[in-house]
């Protein structure tokens, strides 16, 4: 602690460049904790889903859809307990620059296959008897301000026309990855409003026991493989990860852009930190003539690029973690759940720790191996 | 015994492909409580002689021996903390840290010490009141002046209560009054506080402040001259 002064000192000797050094630093870990908060959230979502819910979309894409008709064909295997399905419906809301997840659904099924949503229990009525109603995530709630009664009109864009729903019910996801940001409504009304086209995007099948998953989802799968619409069906999870991987080259790209950011800055924080040092060759020379060692120089001028980099870290990562649960960051509705990780702070700080050594290194050694007479040259 | 021994010492540097001798065989001795003035011209080896008896360099052959330690024998290590209790260094060109107050500059040496922080603020305060600038001490150096700043080199010099005082043309950046100042300073803390002090210097007023002058040329001794006592 007594040298807390002299380290101070130094520290405040070019404020300017202190401080633009730390704030390098900070948006250095901000961008890192960033883009790193994205890949760790597609991967949590890609964990999401039940153990006993298998999906089945059509084999040539999600685009495309599966009769209706399969629905009891499927819900008649052994093995199968239950039964629901969607339609992704796409419509836009206002000028459409909010987007939201929406999508028709068999609503009590689907309901029933998800308790993972929580609604209050007269909401939840009312929303099943409301052939027009809608449920949505309470995201939304306070994103466009609606309540619980009022009429919803979305743009169809896959499905042309205005579409109007009653706000009925209100969903809290258990699991922040879920997601709490999408608006559901009947698929009876859908499948009404298209002039009974029997579609359905993809069907949930919940089953009796996960360990039956691979052989029931072949059952499905050979049961319509010589239809004119093959289907595809896996686990839940799967499903999810199928999403995921679709961010697979953003998430390397995101994991490449973090680490070139910190390595520039790393630059930037190693050559402030040579340039303070250098500038005090004559500093040092008169410290180890009065008898500080080299150990202690090479100590305080460690200490020095620490403070430098765990002040901007506590800033970066701590501004990060506390900046996007402020704003209600969800990645326009493709990421659900975001958030700061415990892992992503632990790294971070590592990163800053990496930081403070390659950036405190060298000017640290240098200052320890500097001869005293030489360096007493510089001083005369 | 003498407070310094320098016995057979040789030192030599290699500047580019040319060696250059700077002592060959000197063999010194100064004396607890004296105030010894070195001279000659440049070149001559003042400068390194200071440096060899503070343990900032080495002799190629040969011993510095202060205080009965053999300074020319301890490690990198052991002389940082040697030097921390043992010498007072003093520079041209003051070498006061900008970036730290009076007060602060006179406690870097105490800092190396297990002193608490009570009694390095009493050692500080005194030593600055030694040196007469204890209104000075929140002053930062581009405050103060040249004589004040080299009168708190001084003060950082003898905080520590080190065993010798090194000075290394202490007045070079000096007006005549400061210059006078400094060596009235000098003669003080050698006279009222017995302490050994060695300046180097190429003022032969500067030179007449102290009790003994020598006279090197080409890092051989070649004038002893002991001041008379009262004249000075």
């Amino acid at each position: 602690m007594k040298y807390l002064g002299l380290v101070l000192a130094n520290l405040g000797r070019h404020k300017l460049r202190t401080i633009l050094t730390i704030l390098s630093v900070a948006l250095a870990l901000f961008l890192f904790a960033s883009l790193r908060s994205v890949t760790t959230t597609l991967a949590a979502t890609a964990q999401l889903g039940g153990a006993r819910r298998l999906v089945t979309t059509n084999a040539t894409g999600i685009v495309f859809v599966l009769p209706l008709a399969y629905g009891n064909r499927i819900k008649a295997l052994p093995g199968v307990t239950g039964l629901s399905w969607a339609n992704w419906f796409g419509g836009r809301y206002g000028d459409g620059k909010s987007f939201f997840a929406n999508f028709a659904v068999d609503a009590e099924s689907y309901l029933k296959m998800y308790p993972e949503f929580i609604i209050a229990d007269d909401q939840r009525a009312a929303f099943l008897r409301d052939r027009t109603g809608a449920l949505i995530g309470k995201r939304l709630l306070r994103q466009f301000g609606w309540k619980v009664g009022q009429n919803v009109t979305l743009q169809g864009t896959i499905f042309p026309g205005e579409w109007t729903f009653t706000v009925d019910a209100v969903y809290t996801p258990n699991d922040p990855s879920l997601g709490d940001d999408a608006l559901v409504f009947h698929h009876e009304y859908f499948d009404e409003r298209i002039g009974r086209a029997g579609i359905a995007g993809w069907y949930i099948v919940e089953i009796d026991d996960p360990a039956h998953a691979p052989q029931i989802a072949k059952s499905i799968d050979d049961m319509f493989r010589n239809s004119s619409a093959p289907t595809k069906t896996g686990t839940e999870k799967e499903f999810q990860a199928s999403f995921a991987t679709m961010w697979g080259n953003v998430s390397f790209l995101m994991s490449t852009i973090g680490l070139a950011v910190v390595f520039a800055i790393l630059l930037v924080t190693a050559n402030a930190m040579m340039m303070s040092a250098r500038e005090r060759t004559g500093e040092i020379a008169v410290l180890k003539t009065v008898g500080f060692s080299d150990r202690l120089l090479f100590a305080l001028i460690m200490v020095e690029a620490g403070a430098m980099a765990l002040t901007g870290a506590a800033l970066g990562l701590g501004g990060a973690k506390l900046f996007y649960p402020a704003i209600n960051f969800n990645g326009a509705g493709f990421l659900p759940g975001f958030k700061v990780a415990t892992s992503t702070l632990v790294v971070g700080g590592l990163v800053a720790l990496g930081l403070m050594l390659a950036s405190g290194l060298v000017p640290a050694l240098r200052a320890a191996r500097l001869p005293v007479v030489q360096a007493l040259r510089h001083v005369e | 015994m003498a407070l310094v021994e320098i016995r057979d010492v040789y030192k030599s540097f290699q500047r580019d492909t040319q060696k250059i001798d700077v002592f060959t065989g000197l063999t010194l001795d100064i004396e607890a409580g004296s105030f010894t003035a070195l001279m000659g011209p440049s070149g001559s080896g003042k400068s390194t002689l200071l440096n060899l008896i503070a343990g900032l360099d080495k002799p190629t052959r040969g011993t510095v021996r202060v205080g009965g330690a053999a300074v020319s024998e301890m490690s990198p290590g052991q002389l940082a903390a040697w030097r921390a209790s043992n010498i007072g260094f003093v520079f041209q060109s003051f070498n006061l840290l900008p970036v730290l107050t009076a007060y602060q500059n006179v406690e870097l040496p105490l800092l190396l010490t297990r002193l608490s922080g009570k009694e390095r603020n009493e050692r500080v305060k005194l030593a600055l009141e030694v040196v007469g600038l204890a209104d000075r001490a929140d002053h930062y150096p581009r405050q103060l002046s040249g004589g004040q700043e080299q009168r708190t080199a001084i003060a950082r010099a003898i905080v520590a209560d080190p065993t010798v005082m090194l000075l290394d043309e202490p007045t070079g950046q000096l007006d005549a009054k400061s210059s006078q100042e400094v060596l009235a300073l000098l003669q003080r803390l050698n006279n009222e506080f017995s302490k050994t002090i060695v300046i180097v210097t190429h003022d032969a007023h500067a030179a007449e402040r102290a009790k003994t002058t020598l006279h090197l040329e080409k890092g051989d001794l070649i004038e002893k001259r002991a001041a008379v006592a009262g004249v000075r």
